[in-house]
């Protein structure tokens, strides 16, 4: 499914700020495998995602998803294959726009946009349901801006969209990170559950052990100063 | 005084959709661009020429949108191939039309008197000058509103829309961002272009130097209109922009009749926008104040 090899990321080569945050580093993930990485402050555990999501070049190694060579796509064009829940839990969303634009937004990922009216009756009411299944009242607040939101709805909303359109590999980024304990353990819960309802392969990077054990089917193993140690 | 009071609205109809294509690039997608300073003259440059060439007036608008278009075009390739800074990259497009500009005319400015424009089939049917502008300059701005209005609830427009917003997050959504802020300095800068083609044809001439502080009048009118006129509703907001275009032009015609020094008019304006920049902030800060005086008098 998903394979990275000798993946090596160096950011502001030649200069004072040279900072090597992957070297070499490898993965294979199977279809419907749930990966956990762990790995403390600046073990290079976004890198990995971001890497693995073409937010910026990587310097060396392969990512292949599905048989297809991607490590020289463009972000928004392998956008289409993942669904991403940050670690940051107002960057998954668009603060100024509504919960219906924004899910809308995420129906449609990978897709062309068009001159089509953005959000449709028929999803409208497909959202609704959904968001009554977060439990958070949500769905009376289909045209509230998404700013108005908590941290955690963001993120609960985020994860939402991230699989709205099944995407072949979930990543998340320690999403729960930035929550209080109930909230994170709930946004968990939903983790659980919708990579389970949609049969998600799923790799997620957490530094918490807990959370890496409890979630993973196959802890991928401790990321510590750039290096991947096996578990 | 009531041909006062018509000439400032009609400009201030004109200049109108000047406002909304800064709203565009200021508001929607965050980015301050200054191509437009180049963009109005080059609308009336265009306009202009062709119709000194006996070209139908609608039809030279229409290639003065377009003309603004290719400006906008230029920034937004500027800044997201070239990766220069959005401010940069209207710059030096605003240097480069002022050449232009003058190859289009031939000369620093171009006069249309007693030619075709846009607004003679009115004037000639009985209709003062000022009711001709208000009229089609109307028209026009309410259409490109019903336009625009359709145009940012669709996928394309939700996508630009979110552009301004949270860039990582539309990349994220498989959407090319690079495309989307150049489309949206397409848009508003093609705005700016027909409203300078209008604003020529309404005052017979084109000047190479009429865009020289447009950018400010654009955003004193948007800030007007929002302060005086703003709502939730984007279609709501969209009708704020007209009005504070038209408030704006009236603030500017009722100094001048107290004898102000029209030379002075551009500093005026400058201090009015600083000062309206700054009000979200004094707004806060006020609200702040009242909340601990409360406090106090608990
Ligand atoms: N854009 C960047 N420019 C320069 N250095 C960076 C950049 N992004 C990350 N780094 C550095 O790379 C290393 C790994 O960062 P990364 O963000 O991947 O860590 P992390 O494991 O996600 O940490 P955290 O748990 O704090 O989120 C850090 O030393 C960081 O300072
Ligand atoms: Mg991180």
């Amino acid at each position: 499914m998903l394979y990275i090899k000798d993946l090596t990321k160096v950011f502001n080569p030649g200069t004072v700020n040279e900072k090597t945050a992957l070297t070499g580093l490898s993965l294979h993930l199977a279809p419907g495998d749930f990966v956990t990485v762990i790995g403390g402050n600046g073990a290079g555990k976004s890198t990995l995602l971001n890497s693995v999501a073409g937010v910026f070049p990587v310097d060396g190694g392969q990512v292949t998803l599905d048989g297809q060579d991607i490590t020289r796509l463009s972000e928004h064009r392998r956008a289409r294959y993942l669904g991403r829940v940050f670690q940051d839990p107002m960057m998954g969303t668009a603060a100024d726009m509504n919960i219906e634009e924004n899910l809308a937004l995420a129906y449609r990922r990978g897709q062309r946009r068009t001159l089509k009216w953005g959000v449709s009756a028929a999803e409208r009411a497909q959202y609704k349901d959904l968001l009554h299944e977060l439990d958070l009242g949500l769905e009376k607040r289909l045209t509230d801006k998404v700013g108005l939101l908590s941290g955690g709805q963001r993120q609960a909303l985020t994860l939402l969209m991230a699989t709205l359109k099944a995407p072949k590999l979930l990543l998340l980024d320690e999403h729960t990170a930035a929550l209080d304990p109930k909230t994170a353990a709930k946004v968990l819960a939903l983790t659980q559950k919708l990579v389970e309802e949609n049969h998600l392969t799923t790799l997620m990077v957490t530094h918490n052990m807990h959370d890496a054990i409890r979630l993973g089917k196959k802890t991928g193993g401790a990321l510590d100063n750039d290096r991947l140690l096996l578990s | 005084m009531t041909q006062v009071l018509l000439g400032a609205v009609s400009l201030g109809i004109l200049w109108s959709i000047m406002t909304i294509g800064v709203y565009i690039t200021y508001r929607i997608l965050d980015i301050a661009d200054l191509s437009v300073e180049g963009t109005l003259p080059l609308g009336a440059a265009v306009a202009c020429f062709m119709i000194t060439r006996d070209i139908n007036p609608y039809l030279a608008s229409f290639c003065a949108l377009l003309a603004g278009c290719l400006a906008g075009l230029c920034t937004g390739l500027l800044h997201t191939k070239l990766k220069i800074p959005a401010l940069l990259s209207g710059i030096l497009t605003m240097i480069a039309l002022y050449s232009i500009n003058l190859r289009v005319m031939g000369a620093p400015n171009l006069s249309i008197l007693r030619m075709e424009t846009v607004f003679r089939p009115l004037a000639r049917a009985g209709m003062s000058n000022s009711a001709a502008i208000i009229t089609v300059g109307g028209v026009c701005a309410l259409l490109l509103i019903g336009i625009l209005y359709w145009f940012f609830g669709t996928e394309l427009g939700s996508a630009i829309r979110a552009t301004g917003n949270n860039q990582r997050m539309v990349r994220a959504q498989g959407i090319n961002t690079d495309t989307m802020k150049i489309l949206g300095l397409v848009i508003s800068n093609g705005l700016v272009g027909l409203s300078g083609a209008l604003i020529a044809q309404s005052q017979s001439f084109a000047d190479v130097q009429m865009g020289t502080g447009s950018i400010v009048i654009g955003l004193a009118s948007l800030i007007i209109g929002e302060v005086l006129f703003g709502g939730k509703s984007f279609f709501r907001r969209l009708v704020a922009l007209i009005l504070g275009a038209v408030v704006y032009r009236l603030i500017i015609a009722l100094v001048l009749e107290l004898g102000m020094n029209p030379n002075d008019l551009k500093l005026f304006t400058a201090i009015t926008v600083a000062l309206a920049l700054w009000l979200p902030q004094g707004r806060e800060l006020l609200r702040t104040f009242r909340k601990l005086l409360a406090k106090e008098g608990n």
